[in-house]
């Protein structure tokens, strides 16, 4: 079934915007962040004008439908992803505090010097900088599986890695630079074999795919609500009930105590052990209102939209002198194409771009390391989503030759 | 916006005067901007009254931060090093005959925090060389 794009654009009152008069934007940013539709900023208006209140404790209506709204919005995100239970859902503020949250937690609880963490070379910031903070702190290794030149994992590689006893293999879902989809279950398995606790980064992935934590089975999953058409400022920890009991507290504060005395305290069970302090309530709501509006779409059609699209965008793209995608092809990969193009700094395409309203993103996107790799210090990306059409990528198309007329 | 690549910019971004290294100098320094990866090197030949008789740069990045380079070190072979430390972030706009945005200001002034940091010689390029 194809989506009916149409409709689904009217739901998102930024893509008819005009960033100048008679120029509307063309939105290829969504691997930054994702826009919001109608029934999510709906949904949190309406908690700020009919039931903002704190949650937990209050007694009082208001309060009481407020933290029914929080939780409710938790359980939705379980379903989402298939989590057995909705207490294994943490809030947090992002992808990035969700991992930050498992290397501060659970790794300072069993990692100890010298012990092995295998990454990939194509992961975010995200997931090397917590890992290296701990390297200077405890002596963890850190190795990482290769990145092939078509932007695969090396898998024969990694097994090597896997015979030197890991505690922990943490790697992206997909990359947000060359849209490459892992092989998470295979990865996992493997990982699990050699006795090793999983990391999934899902900024990526959960947003575009549909994501199954039980048939993944994997230990902790990591993703961000606005990359999802839901707002900034939330995001979410899957953890499995067993190692999230297990783990000490995150942050100290209210709501995750059981009982606090002068000298002491006692953490409060999960999820609110690790949910310090007051959440982003309007957030949540909206978090919930994004999943909602995912399911009603179908995440089978939304992968397969952005198939269809992701196809095209490489076809034309690289009918372009002197434009290279990284990455592998167009059935290995989501909707991200990341290019050079030849002459031209990625900055002076992005803001050349900009003149017709396209939005794309230059850099190294978070992944220094693994533009490093490709021997390129930026890239310009391009990336697709629900929302996004053939006439934008043609309109990408378009504006390139246009930087080349003013390149010359 | 156009205003952006005005001629002036495309032409030293693609032909510029003083790319390049000098072996032996009196002075190098090399940063980068960590927002987009845009490398800088700088290298000054100074004589004993202080004044800069030669310099190069060399590096990657877009079409506002290298001709700016190129346009910077144009600008002070001849100059005192005291003068040098006196230029600021309007003596690059003025180079580049444009106004920029907070974001394209960073690439702009890329140059000039790395030749101040360098004759300074501090080990960082930092912000506040450039206010």
């Amino acid at each position: 079934m194809s989506l009916d794009v149409t409709s689904i654009r009217k739901q998102f009152p930024i893509l008819n915007r005009e960033v100048r008069p008679g120029v509307k934007v063309v939105y290829l940013d969504s691997t930054a962040t994702s826009q919001k539709p109608e029934p999510v900023i709906e949904a949190m208006n309406d908690y700020y004008r009919r039931f903002n209140a704190n949650i937990h404790r209050g007694v009082h209506t208001l309060a009481e439908e407020a933290t029914a709204a929080y939780e409710q919005a938790r359980e939705k995100i379980a379903k989402f992803i298939n989590a057995p239970a909705a207490r294994e859902i943490i809030y947090t503020r992002n992808t990035t505090e969700s991992i930050n949250l498992v290397a501060y937690t659970w790794a300072r609880a069993n990692l100890k010097p010298g012990d092995l963490v295998i990454l990939t070379e194509m992961e975010h910031h995200s997931n090397l900088v917590p890992w290296h903070i701990l390297a200077a702190e405890r002596g963890i290794r850190l190795e990482f599986i290769p990145v092939t030149d078509d932007g695969l994992l090396d898998l024969d590689a990694y097994r090597l890695l896997l015979s030197q006893d890991p505690k922990l293999v943490s790697f992206t879902h997909m990359s947000n630079v060359l849209g490459t989809i892992t092989p998470a279950q295979e990865i996992i398995k493997l990982a699990h074999e050699a006795g090793a606790i999983t990391i999934v980064d899902g900024a990526q992935s959960v947003p575009h795919l549909k994501v199954d934590v039980q048939k993944l089975d994997v230990d902790f999953l990591a993703f961000s609500a606005h990359k999802m058409c839901g707002p900034t400022g939330i995001g979410a920890l899957y953890g499995k009930a067993n190692l999230l009991e297990a783990m000490p507290p995150f942050m100290g504060g209210g709501d995750m105590i059981k009982e606090v005395k002068l000298r002491s305290f006692r953490p409060n069970s999960i999820p609110a052990k690790f949910e310090a302090g007051t959440p982003a309530i309007a957030e949540s709501v909206g978090f919930g209102a994004a999943v909602d509006f995912l399911n009603s779409i179908g995440m089978e059609n939304v992968a397969a939209h952005e198939h269809e699209i992701i196809e095209y965008a490489l076809e034309r793209l690289e009918e372009i002198p002197g434009v290279k995608v990284f990455g592998p092809s167009a059935d290995k990969k989501g909707g991200v194409a990341s290019f050079t193009f030849d002459g031209v700094h990625p900055h002076d395409v992005a803001q050349i771009l900009d003149r017709d309203g396209i939005a794309v993103r230059a850099g190294h996107h978070c992944a220094q390391p693994l533009h490093e790799k490709f021997g390129i210090p930026a890239t310009t990306r391009a990336s697709f989503y629900l929302y996004s059409t053939k006439d934008e990528v043609d309109a990408l198309v378009n504006g390139i030759y246009n930087v080349k007329k003013v390149f010359g | 916006m156009d205003d952006l690549y005005r001629e002036i910019i495309i032409e030293h971004y693609k032909n510029p005067s003083y790319r390049g290294h000098l072996d032996p100098h009196d002075i190098s320094f090399a940063d980068n901007n960590p927002l987009c990866g845009d490398h800088i090197q700088i290298d000054l030949r100074v004589d004993k009254d202080g004044k800069v008789t030669d310099a190069r740069f060399d590096g990657h990045g877009c079409a506002i931060s290298q001709a700016s380079a190129d346009l910077l070190i144009e600008s002070i072979i001849g100059k005192s090093v005291e003068d040098v430390k006196k230029l600021g972030k309007q003596d690059i706009l003025d180079l580049l005959g444009i106004d920029l945005g907070p974001v394209r200001l960073k690439c702009a002034l890329l140059s000039l925090k790395v030749l101040k940091a360098g004759v300074y010689g501090l080990g960082e390029a930092s912000d506040e060389l450039v206010e």
